[in-house]
């Protein structure tokens, strides 16, 4: 398309502002839809993943060494690498890229969920044992609840990963909104390149916004850690959510 | 670099020497970050010139390959590599700061006349001199003989595809498009040359599409062997054609633009002897040498695009070991 001016933030509101682009199968709707659909591909794997491991490393304290091991190698994965990785050896499909964003999915939510259940006070988990509960019965009803926080940071910092990340599919034949950065670095349309830019930001700071007022939903009156007033005894939790979700709350 | 850094300051010291009104213009027309030509013990006007290349390994290799025809035949030359993109390239040629850089016929008329109704590989040829003067009329620029040595984009099948649907041309793919599913860069979807030219020109609608955005690499290749695409738009100097057989399909309706290699020069500073030579060196380049060196360089070799010209020169001759 045209633009009025080189002046590339023009361009950039322009391009977002022309009906064109919000129309069709290669329009911003689609690509929103798109990129939101392989999102929550991702998350659902990537919980089935890490849940079950991190609850059973979090209960018990078995396996520690080798979660937070891995933990560490999977961050430290290049994601565009691991999409041609697995397309290279899978070939062409919707899963092969899927599985390298799960990769990055795994490792926040995996530390979130590790981190919030074995952050819960012994004392608590003691009592409810004394009350004669089973062990699935203190991980479920008693550690969950008293985690939910920290683990509710997780995967808030897993998903914004996630939807900033999920650009790179675009490389290699899918959609979504990476789609935008792959055409505009082509045809050298900086328009498209920042517009489809700021469009990811937007998704990223929507959906953690509402995974935020999910957060304060899910999780018990009792259990919640209010920032604004000083809660000491509540500072090691609040700590290991700041943790989960990558340094803030 | 490093050579060019220790020689400005003799240069400049010897200009200044000579005085003269013709050298003090030439050193305004050089620019800071040039060589000055102008030798004063030169006056054969073979003076030593600078041949550019653009951010890709296979540009470098043929601007090694021009400065090393120039040296071979005495004139002082030397490379800069890396330069960047068209417009930047373009610009420090208009400026004087580098004297010839390796160009193709269609990207470079593209660049000075889009609006160019030129198709046909001689008429981009026959257009091009007078659309580089009317782009830049300050700069005395143009360009030398062509070579056949082409890299353009081009529909590219499996030899077996090419078997069992009896494939020479985008003409003959053109009638079983309806099982062809292209794998192509994404903005192939809408570029002029793209699916809106394979419909217009070839009445060809494909199946399928797979936006494939890795250049015409690995992925695309893996794609195309395992049939999951059945034509790709791969550049025609990629090793990995040759390497598997492929089968580039021809373009009778010149949907792909031709991109011939030839050296676009600074007609003030390039003189009569050095454009003989490069017109040399443009006969005797093919595609297939450009394949073979880009090979050599990209492929697992790695080899210096230097050596990879070197050798290329002595092979046709135009140089001595």
């Amino acid at each position: 398309m045209d633009y009025s001016s080189n002046n590339v933030i023009v361009q950039m509101v322009e391009w977002l502002l022309f009906p064109g682009n919000w129309s069709g199968v290669r329009g911003i709707p689609a690509r929103v839809l798109e990129h939101i659909g392989y999102t929550l591909l991702t998350m659902l794997i990537a919980v089935l993943i890490a849940a079950p491991v991190g609850l059973y490393v979090g209960h018990t304290g078995k396996g520690r060494v080798v979660v937070v091991a891995a933990i560490g190698t999977l961050r430290a994965l290049p994601t565009l690498g691991m999409v041609f990785l697995f397309v290279l050896l899978a070939g062409l499909g919707l899963m092969p890229p899927i599985w390298a964003l799960v990769l990055l999915a795994v490792p926040p939510l995996l530390s979130g969920i590790y981190a919030g259940i074995s952050s819960v006070d012994p004392s608590v988990t003691d009592a409810a044992r004394s009350l004669g509960m089973n062990e699935l019965q203190i991980l479920f009803t008693v550690e969950l609840p008293n985690a939910l926080q920290v683990i509710m940071g997780g995967v808030r910092a897993a998903t914004l990963q996630v939807v900033a990340t999920a650009a790179v599919v675009a490389y290699i034949n899918l959609g979504g909104l990476g789609v935008f950065l792959v055409e505009g670095t082509q045809i050298r349309d900086n328009g498209r390149l920042f517009g489809g830019a700021v469009l990811i930001t937007v998704l990223a700071l929507v959906v953690d916004f509402a995974l935020g007022l999910l957060q304060r939903w899910l999780v018990p009156p009792g259990l919640r850690i209010d920032y604004g007033r000083e809660a000491p005894q509540n500072s090691g939790r609040q700590q290991a959510v700041a943790s989960a979700q990558g340094g803030t709350t | 670099m490093r050579n060019l850094s220790e020689h400005r300051p003799r240069g400049r010291t010897m200009m200044g020497l000579a005085g003269g009104l013709v050298a003090a213009l030439a050193l305004t027309a050089c620019g800071a970050n040039s060589d000055p030509q102008s030798d004063p013990g030169n006056s054969a006007g073979t003076g030593s010139v600078i041949v550019g290349s653009a951010d890709f390994p296979e540009s470098q290799i043929i601007a090694e390959i021009y400065a090393g025809a120039l040296k071979a035949e005495g004139i002082e030359a030397s490379t800069k590599p890396n330069i960047g993109s068209r417009k930047i390239y373009y610009a420090a040629l208009e400026e004087g700061s580098i004297d010839i850089m390796p160009e193709y016929s269609g990207n470079l008329l593209m660049l000075v006349d889009p609006e160019t109704a030129a198709e046909a590989p001689d008429e981009i040829l026959d257009a091009l001199p007078d659309a580089i003067s009317a782009f830049s009329p300050d700069a005395n620029l143009g360009v030398l003989e062509a070579s056949e040595a082409e890299n353009k984009d081009a529909m590219v099948v499996t030899a077996a595809t090419a078997e069992k649907y009896s494939l020479t041309s985008i003409a003959d793919m053109g009638k079983v498009c309806d099982k062809i599913t292209i794998g192509a860069p994404s903005t192939f979807q809408e570029t002029p040359y793209g699916l809106p030219g394979l419909k217009k020109k070839y009445g060809c609608d494909p199946a399928g599409f797979e936006s494939l955005n890795d250049g015409g690499g690995e992925i695309t290749l893996k794609a195309l062997l395992e049939d999951d695409i059945q034509a790709a738009d791969i550049y025609t100097t990629t090793p990995s054609i040759e390497d598997n057989d492929l089968v580039v399909l021809e373009d009778p309706e010149n949907n792909f633009l031709a991109q011939q290699v030839l050296p676009l020069v600074n007609l003030d500073t390039v003189s009569e002897d050095a454009r003989a030579i490069l017109d040399k060196v443009s006969s005797m380049l093919t595609t297939e040498d450009l394949l073979n060196l880009n090979r050599e360089v990209s492929g697992e070799e790695k080899r210096n695009p230097a050596d990879a010209a070197a050798d290329w020169l002595v092979a046709k001759g135009l140089a001595k070991k």
